[in-house]
């Protein structure tokens, strides 16, 4: 084994540009899934406040296949099952422009959907009684209650759930290496395929994670103090 | 319609693949080395959990701050690095060969035992602030009130979150793939090589199996929780009591 040197990676262009590019790659899952979840999980939760019971079996199912089945899975069969569905002009398309990374985001996103929509509906659950009662004595009609008394209070309480599921949606986003997305931990396998440098390889992606994943916690922190009310712990 | 005969056909004839590997020609493999390695991780990773949330919650810094560092690790590094490092550090710091699957079993425990001492140290500090005083009051010395009074209690209250745990596992043993672990994914992946032309179907029944088995373990732990709230609540007042001295009286 040779001796420990952190910059034979670091100042290696070539390992740089796959570093750099498996960092955007996994920002752009990140982000992707992130936008991808987060529009669901409302939609799923205003889907499952409808009068109609069919719409409520729809979410709890929905809920419970995303939150049973491993996510590897799901992409899996994103990436190899349900593609192969598809017709084959899409099918084509999806191959010439990055189609793993499209299927990454769906597959993350759609099952991260599910537990954001958890995280807020636990969190509107905790809203007390009387400030829909209130808001609709105020004349505020449905939907401007939820917008402008339910929601807000809503997310506020839900925030440590959303913050806890989003680093973990960044983690998972390593996930997609195993169908050949290149992103960081893939980016990284590369490097050490090329350099025999597993250590100081694996040293810089686990940086680069944890790093992130610190900045996600403390800025989840800071939206969390900045939104908490006056008088409340 | 015909998915469906292709589905039943694909179980048919792989059924025991999926059910143990390529066992006894072969390693173990398919659901029962899932939960032979979902087991193990729990299994092992528990113990050192209780450990772990102890040395959080002492009063000593040299314990809090390690284990503090290491529950921030697990918690902000994907689970597959993880499971690189130990691909890569166990052979050499044992100097043999490991095979995957011990890979897998020690990644699994060093993961869930920060997760779970999470978990412990939640239980502990739910208990009324009062129980610990009241065990000073009576004599017990700091780790005495933990081990007699504070943690019977508090991992009986656990089981649910214990469990939920314990499906996280299953779901987790899925990234043995990436480093070949004969686990029920693999053996999908084997399926699916050999069929090429079913994917979906394949794929489909992967993730229909992970669900039953992690539905009906979610649905336990929504009914012993629910079991331990009565409890809690004052109806099994007397029950909790007669258990919790039990488990003093034989410790």
């Amino acid at each position: 084994m040779k001796g420990f040197d952190l910059l034979a990676i670091l100042t290696n262009p070539s390992f740089v540009q796959m570093l750099v590019h498996g960092v955007k790659m996994t920002l752009i899952i990140f982000a992707g899934s992130w936008l991808l979840a987060m529009t669901l999980g409302v939609l799923l939760l205003a889907l499952r406040m409808l009068p109609a019971k069919p719409a409520e079996w729809f979410v709890e199912i929905y809920v419970s296949y995303h939150r049973n089945v491993p996510t590897l899975v799901q992409i899996m069969l994103w990436y190899f099952g349900i593609s192969s569905l598809l017709p084959n002009g899409l099918q084509e398309f999806l191959a010439d422009h990055n189609g793993e990374a499209v299927f990454a985001i769906v597959a993350l996103g759609l099952c991260q959907g599910a537990y954001f929509s958890e995280d807020l509906r636990s969190g509107l659950r905790s809203v007390p009684k009387g400030q829909w009662e209130a808001a609709r004595a105020l004349g505020h009609s449905y939907m401007g209650a939820m917008a402008y008394i339910l929601m807000p209070q809503a997310v506020r309480n839900a925030m440590p759930a959303l913050i806890n599921h989003t680093v973990s949606l960044f983690k998972n986003s390593s996930l997609a290496m195993a169908i050949g997305v290149a992103e960081l931990t893939h980016a990284v396998k590369e490097i050490e395929n090329q350099s025999f440098r597993v250590f100081e390889s694996y040293l810089v992606a686990t940086v680069l994670y944890l790093a992130f994943s610190l900045f996600l916690m403390w800025l989840g922190e800071r939206l969390e103090r900045r939104s908490r009310m006056a008088g409340t712990v | 319609m015909a998915m469906l005969s292709n589905i039943v056909s694909i179980v048919e004839n792989n059924w025991l693949l999926l059910l143990v590997g390529q066992y006894p020609n072969g390693p173990l493999g398919g659901i029962a080395a899932t939960l032979i390695l979902s087991v193990l991780g729990i299994a092992l990773a528990f113990p050192l959990s209780v450990l772990f949330a102890l040395a959080t919650l002492s009063p000593w810094r040299v314990l809090r701050w390690p284990v503090m560092g290491l529950v921030y690790v697990a918690r902000g590094v994907p689970l597959l690095m993880i499971i690189l490092w130990v691909y890569f550090l166990l052979p050499i710091l044992i100097g043999a060969n490991v095979s995957g699957f011990s890979t897998m079993v020690v990644a699994l425990v060093i993961y869930e035992a920060a997760f779970l001492s999470e978990v412990v140290r939640a239980g502990i500090q739910a208990l009324p602030r009062g129980q610990m005083d009241a065990a000073r009051a009576l004599g017990h010395s700091h780790l005495g009130a933990m081990r007699y009074v504070i943690l019977p209690q508090a991992l009986f209250n656990m089981i649910p979150s214990i469990i939920s745990q314990f499906v996280s596992t299953i779901k987790e043993t899925t990234l043995g793939y990436v480093i070949n672990v004969p686990e029920l994914t693999f053996a999908a992946g084997q399926i699916n090589n050999r069929l090429l032309t079913q994917p979906f179907e394949v794929y489909f029944i992967l993730a229909i199996i992970y669900f039953v088995v992690c539905w009906t373990l979610t649905r336990l732990a929504t009914a012993l929780e629910s079991w331990i709230a009565w409890r809690r609540s004052g109806a099994g007042n007397t029950a909790v009591l007669a258990a919790t001295h039990a488990v003093a009286a034989e410790s």
